[in-house]
């Protein structure tokens, strides 16, 4: 666990934190930004996924870049500190399909399909998805409070929303 | 490969920023009627992390053109600028009075459009000078284009280029326009196997 005000967690890499901690990814495109919490011990951690599913892929030795091992291994991090997979809960945000690709490629359809593959395995650990900010055509930047479990999601000429 | 050591590995990928950025902005000077300084070219093997963060931050607000390349080389090739660079670009191929502009930079449809037009140009130079450069046919996509989070627009080739390895291969220059406050990036970055392509002809031609 990693103590401090503003933890900034990376591209396909997760960072594990307690209240007053407030954890950050910034500029998210179609990554997505998955938080799990739980609400009692007020441990929260974050994982920042690239792409869907790790068997997909021929380079995967970092599981924290996919959807389905991400989860999967955020989980195993707030093990190690206590947390049951049982009490945790989920709040989700970015997916975004930056440009306006004419392509109907499945690589420019990555941020719905790294959405779908987040709730797949979120619904496979059974952890509630309590709230969402994603899809749509641009980036965020989000914060999550450790203390009050709300996410904050910051974007480009839009006010800051919290979800 | 071993022909070359790994300094002479970096000029040579600087010698292909050099030259499509050289073009890139003599292009881009007719269009604006200004000198354009460039800046020397950077280039670097770097962690996808790192990638976010070229701008300037990955919180950076910028306007970007993005274009897929194929064939002989392929990869992803992008223009970066701020927005108040964006919009003295914008105005000045349309002949839009700076004084009413100045610190506007909510774009219309018409002007977008402009904007992608002038990125489209200026990277079809760059892309153009390394083809001839090098005898490769590099078959530029249509250009997008997107006003947004320099991170998140990073994250699109991060994406790309995560399904092969966890760094990528950069080439960036700088360019700046003193009289105007505007500046910018050009972004080329190669697949793996196109950077040995690259890297094969052009130190050939380098060490005779």
């Amino acid at each position: 666990m990693i103590l401090g005000n503003r933890i900034r967690v990376g591209m396909a890499d997760a960072r594990v934190s307690v209240a007053p901690s407030i954890i950050t990814t910034l500029g998210l495109g179609s990554c997505v930004g998955v938080v799990l919490y739980d609400e009692q011990s007020k441990i929260a951690g974050m994982v920042h996924i690239m792409l869907p599913y790790s068997n997909e892929i021929a380079e995967n030795s970092n599981g924290y870049k996919f959807a389905d091992t991400g989860v999967k291994m955020l989980t195993d991090l707030l093990f190690k500190e206590g947390v049951s997979v049982k009490n945790l809960k989920a709040k989700i945000a970015g997916g975004a399909q930056m440009f306006k690709f004419n392509s109907n490629s499945d690589s420019m359809k990555i941020g719905n399909r790294n959405i779908e593959a987040v709730k797949l395995t979120l619904e496979e650990l059974e952890i509630p998805l309590v709230s969402e900010d994603t899809g749509k055509d641009y980036g965020r930047t989000i914060e999550f409070d450790c203390e009050t479990c709300k996410l904050l999601i910051k974007a480009v000429g839009k006010e800051p929303k919290i979800i | 490969m071993e022909k070359f050591s790994k300094e002479e590995y970096i000029d040579i990928l600087k010698e292909i920023g050099n030259i499509g950025a050289g073009n890139a902005t003599t292009a881009l000077s007719f269009m604006i009627d200004s000198r354009i300084d460039l800046s020397v070219p950077k280039a670097e093997v770097i962690d996808f992390n790192k990638l976010m963060d070229i701008t300037g931050g990955a919180e950076q607000v910028v306007a970007g053109i993005y274009i897929d390349i194929s064939r002989d080389i392929e990869g992803v090739m992008l223009f970066m600028v701020s927005c108040e660079t964006a919009r003295i670009l914008v105005d000045s191929v349309m002949h839009n009075d700076p004084k009413d502009q100045v610190t506007n930079f909510m774009f219309n449809e018409i002007e977008l459009s402009a904007f992608t037009e002038i990125g489209n140009i200026i990277t079809g130079a760059y892309l153009s000078s390394i083809s001839s450069l090098l005898g490769f046919t590099i078959i530029p996509s249509v250009p997008y284009m997107t006003i947004d989070m320099a991170g998140a627009i990073l994250s699109v080739p991060a994406i790309e280029f995560s399904k092969k390895s966890d760094t990528a291969i950069l080439i960036e220059s700088e360019f700046k326009i003193n009289n105007k406050k505007m500046d910018g990036y050009f972004v080329l970055i190669p697949t793996e196997e196109s950077y040995y392509k690259i890297i094969e002809k052009l130190g050939v031609l380098m060490k005779p």
